[in-house]
């Protein structure tokens, strides 16, 4: 019995995955996130898109928004580690993207960014947001 | 201190004056290193070095859209009624700052052969959470300082150096709008000794 409580238990720790943005801190990610005041919003789309939904999401698959063609052909889909590697260089990461910004290249700040990106995603105001389903 | 405040020092008022005139001397220097670069850029766009060159008009028509947005915040801003002078001309100056940016990105972009954005029809603004003078100061300061660390982080990726220096030299302008409109909403004016 005691070995197979140890098993469902490894089991549950292999299969239960981890909270998304769980590595880094939201609240430090919060001041990071100022950076890309520029050009986003979480709930609506100004010069970038919109982050409300973005885990999860195809990269340039938001209706309406008029990504560029490296973005639209990119075949992402947001996760923490693929914003991990965009975030770290994003004209390195998609060539030809139309956000030329140096990237953030503290390892730690990406994480705490993610984090913010992902509890905001959780929040209420991004939940009241319509939602488009992310296309795989 | 808030503006308001200032509003009754005529010797503070005098100096930001100054201060806006001065700052519309860099910003004209700005201009001009846009225009030198542009010319280097294009010649080397001629001479076959075209990825550099269209990387370089993507950035320039990213930032170029979020002059234009910020252009229309502020008028969203002078519209609102909130604003009292001399806030109020204050913001108009500030706006007019992003009126020249876009104007010298736009014109930049097509001589380097690309087709610049044009401002859109209709932009999203949270007018909803826009209740008070100061709401509208801090939202404009989140603006501004996203605008930095925009510039910030699109100065290190030009092809064109000259274009990375009039970048620079946008990046100092829009500084200065985020430290004033801090200061006018009572907090620090420049809170670090570095931007990110």
């Amino acid at each position: 019995m005691r070995a197979l409580a140890g098993a469902a238990c490894a089991l549950t720790m292999v299969v239960t995955p981890p909270a998304l943005g769980a590595g880094g801190d939201p609240k430090a990610g919060e001041a990071i996130y100022s950076r890309c005041a520029a050009c986003h919003a979480l709930e609506y789309d100004r010069t970038g898109p919109r982050h409300c939904g973005l885990l999860g999401r195809r990269a340039g698959a938001l209706p309406g928004f008029d990504y560029s063609e490296a973005m639209r052909r990119s075949r992402i889909v947001w996760s923490e580690a693929t914003l991990d590697r965009f975030l770290a260089d994003p004209l390195g990461a998609v060539p030809g993207t139309t956000m030329g910004y140096a990237g953030v290249r503290d390892k730690k700040e990406r994480a705490d960014l993610i984090a913010y990106l992902a509890k905001a995603g959780r929040s209420a105001s991004c939940a009241s947001v319509s939602q488009h389903p992310s296309i795989k | 201190m808030s503006f308001l405040k200032l509003g009754n020092a005529p010797d503070i008022l005098s100096a930001r004056r100054a201060f806006l005139g001065q700052s519309c001397l860099v910003l004209s220097g700005a201009a001009v290193a846009l225009l030198a670069g542009r010319d280097a850029l294009a010649t080397d766009v001629a001479k076959g070095a075209a990825s550099s060159g269209e990387s370089d008009i993507r950035i320039l028509n990213s930032a170029l859209g979020a002059e234009l947005e910020a252009i229309a915040a502020y008028q969203v801003g002078a519209e609102s009624g909130l604003l009292q002078k001399p806030v109020l001309d204050l913001a108009v100056s500030f706006q007019s700052h992003h009126k020249e940016h876009a104007d010298v990105l736009a014109k930049t972009i097509a001589k380097l052969g690309g087709k610049p954005v044009i401002a859109k029809s209709k932009y999203t603004f949270p007018t909803d959470t826009l209740k008070t003078q100061n709401d509208v100061l801090r939202f404009a300061a989140t603006l501004e300082k996203g605008a930095v660390s925009a510039y910030l982080g699109a100065v290190p990726v030009f092809g064109n150096r000259d274009l990375a220096k009039a970048a620079a030299s946008i990046l100092g302008d829009e500084a200065m709008h985020w430290a004033i409109l801090r200061n006018a909403v009572g907090e620090a004016p420049v809170p670090a000794a570095f931007v990110s």
